[in-house]
């Protein structure tokens, strides 16, 4: 990596500084080079980013519009707050950039049969859809704690023909359902693809779903000088593994100007431990193919993460994020379930956008420094996801069973 | 007497025109106290190699049985430092059996590189497979655990094609072990037909001797093995054995017996095979 730019990684390993790389089982190395084999040839073949804008377009719905939250910022009474909507694509968030992306990678190695893994549901939902698109078998993992309070994404996918199965091992959570999904892999290693949901796994995951959410900071950043004239100050956007902000937030990196903030999900409390906040409180390790912080104890055994949003209930983080924030270029900070439930009925209310509870805690942050800043301040934030999913989650939390 | 404890009973199987049985068991599995007491048990039982599963919360190459296992071992408190006190213990007591190290990378990671590479040594542990660190990775431990005068068990699989398998064979060293699956632990067996010419592919390609596992289960597959290979890896039917004599969850000592007797049954067909 060059040392004045911060988008340039990884290195040809996958390694953005000591972290990234490849630490998967040797049944699996020959296929993830041959994957990254393919990706290096799409990504310079125009007629690859044609079918991908293509499908951006006329089936996911972008550009996804850029909002100013006028009532919001009113509330607020500081900065101007944007939102990048991009809880308006197809599917209700910014997953299925990603998986139209991997689809067209497992066309073009002729794979037959794709699995994903889901903690929200929303990337099995976003790669059962693409699956039906382009007609082949899909198998979504996911855990069994997920698929209680993710009911409406479960039946989403079945409608769309995919096969859900139940993860029962470990914390039953998103990080069993990756495993399980490895599991499979390792198994049918010779017809199937898998679409990875976020920044993470083995290289060249992290960086080429990076590529295909990158999508969300270059709209906005057009839209954002179309409106304004310039860039903004501050973007914002919430960290499970962190796809969503990897994508707001990589054709920032280079402006120096731009504060850049993701924010984890505090849970309980960081003090509390009942969190899923790996750079705030984790220490770096290896899971699921690469190097990154994690949540773990002194064993180095891998400790059970809590968000009440389902999408951000990962004890791992991308990477680039933890590249990032030991370069300090990124702020890495966190939001509790209360104040992420706050800004979330702030936002339905306010601005008639419920928000899922995942961007819900960047939009936690969010209220929390807008207030302070000038009215010339811009912030833009990733709405990555829309709340549908999460009103049962939410219904309970008032007492009320939907 | 030359090379390392895995070099030298290699040496005398192969004086003994005989395949070896490498006997996997999780450190920890059912219960610190029990599992020391197995694992000093399974060279008497005909185990010729002992593979120690180090736990991990996130076995991602282990079936179900083997998972359980881990989760057994850790819920009864077991660590890494509580595994090479494991392998410590049993060195008391038996100086000729290897002991080879089995896991994931994370809780070695955690341990310290160093520390840990030190005090496995020290404690007499000869090597290691680390399940999740391909030879792309092979400045991360294994170079420095070779320098450390341990053994570098890598992980050949089906999917290992031939010009890869120099790269992956490299640092190699004790011996290699195929993978007769793609798959997890535990689950089918490849047919010996399969097993052959993959092992005929092997030696082409290094002098090591070959050992092979996942899938094997009884007498009669090891049996099957110990014809073509020279070491038959079990793992899981020794897991299960222990799972099925646990009362209420808790290890008994028929947990122990169990495991012994199939021990005992296997090594039995494994030496009888070329005869």
């Amino acid at each position: 990596m060059t040392d004045n730019s911060y988008a340039q990684g990884p290195d040809q390993d996958g390694h953005f500084g000591m972290f990234g790389g490849r630490y998967v089982a040797e049944t699996l190395m020959p296929l993830i080079l041959d994957l990254n084999r393919t990706w290096q040839e799409a990504r310079d073949d125009p007629e690859f980013w044609d079918a991908f804008h293509g499908l951006g377009r006329d089936y996911v719905g972008r550009p996804s519009p850029l909002y100013f939250a006028e009532r919001l910022t009113r509330h607020l009474g500081g900065a101007r707050i944007y939102f990048k909507r991009d809880e308006l694509n197809h599917t209700g968030s910014h997953k299925i950039n990603n998986t139209v992306g991997q689809i067209l990678l497992a066309q073009r190695m002729g794979k037959t049969r794709i699995i994903a893994e889901t903690g929200a549901g929303q990337h099995g939902v976003a790669t059962a859809t693409v699956c039906a698109r382009f007609n082949l078998p899909c198998v979504v993992y996911m855990g069994t704690k997920d698929i209680e309070r993710q009911a409406p994404n479960v039946f989403r996918m079945k409608l769309l023909g995919a096969e859900v199965r139940h993860v029962t091992s470990g914390s039953r959570s998103l990080k069993d359902a990756l495993n399980e999904a490895l599991r499979d892999w390792v198994t049918n290693v010779d017809s199937t693809f898998y679409i990875i949901g976020t920044v993470a796994g083995p290289h060249p995951y992290p960086e080429l779903v990076r590529e295909f959410q990158a999508i969300i900071g270059r709209e906005a950043k057009e839209q954002l000088m179309a409106v304004e004239g310039r860039l903004p100050d501050t973007v914002v956007a919430c960290i499970g593994g962190g796809s969503n902000a990897m994508g707001l937030f990589h054709p920032f990196l280079d402006d120096r100007t731009v504060d850049i903030i993701g924010v984890e999900a505090a849970g309980r409390g960081i003090e509390s431990g009942e969190h899923a906040a790996s750079i705030t409180g984790g220490r770096p390790g290896v899971l699921h193919g690469n190097r990154t912080y994690l949540l773990q104890d002194d064993d180095g055994q891998i400790v059970e993460a809590h968000s009440i949003s389902a999408g951000l209930d990962y004890p791992g983080i991308g990477p680039e994020h933890a590249w990032l924030a030991d370069q300090g270029r990124v702020s890495y900070v966190s939001a509790t379930d209360d104040e992420a439930l706050e800004a979330f009925h702030l936002c339905s209310r306010l601005e008639g956008i419920i928000p899922a509870l995942e961007p819900a805690h960047a939009l936690a942050h969010v209220m929390k420094i807008a207030p302070a800043l000038p009215d010339d301040h811009i912030i833009c934030m990733n709405m990555c996801g829309r709340g549908d999913k999460d009103v049962f989650t939410v219904a309970r939390t008032q007492g009320v069973d939907l | 007497m030359t090379g390392t404890r895995i070099d030298r009973r290699f040496a005398d199987l192969a004086g003994q025109r005989r395949a070896g049985l490498a006997a996997f068991v999780t450190a920890g599995d059912p219960d610190p106290i029990l599992s020391a007491r197995l694992v000093a048990g399974l060279p008497g039982a005909g185990a010729d190699i002992i593979e120690i599963g180090m736990p991990f919360t996130d076995p991602m190459a282990d079936g179900p049985v083997i998972q359980a296992s881990s989760q057994r071992a850790l819920k009864a408190g077991m660590t890494l430092a509580g595994t090479i006190d494991l392998v410590r213990q049993v060195r008391r007591h038996d100086d000729d059996t290897p002991i080879v190290l089995m896991g994931y990378y994370n809780p070695i990671y955690s341990y310290g590189n160093d520390a840990f590479l030190e005090d496995a040594v020290d404690a007499g542990v000869d090597g290691l497979i680390l399940v999740d660190l391909p030879s792309e990775e092979d400045r991360e431990l294994c170079l420095p655990a070779v320098e450390a005068g341990l053994n570098w068990i890598r992980l050949a699989t089906p999917t290992t094609d031939s010009k890869r398998l120099p790269d992956v064979l490299a640092h190699a060293s004790g011996f290699v072990y195929y993978v007769s699956i793609t798959g997890i632990t535990g689950t089918h067996a490849a047919t010996s037909q399969t097993i052959a010419s993959a092992v005929d592919r092997l030696r082409r390609h290094t002098d090591l001797p070959v050992a092979v596992g996942f899938g094997i289960r009884n007498g009669e597959q090891a049996a099957g093995i110990a014809r073509i290979a020279d070491a038959v890896v079990v793992g899981s039917a020794f897991c299960q054995a222990v799972a099925d004599g646990l009362d209420n969850g808790k290890g008994t000592d028929a947990s122990i017996d169990n495991a012994l007797t199939l021990c005992e049954a296997i090594s039995y067909d494994v030496r009888k095979a070329r005869a």
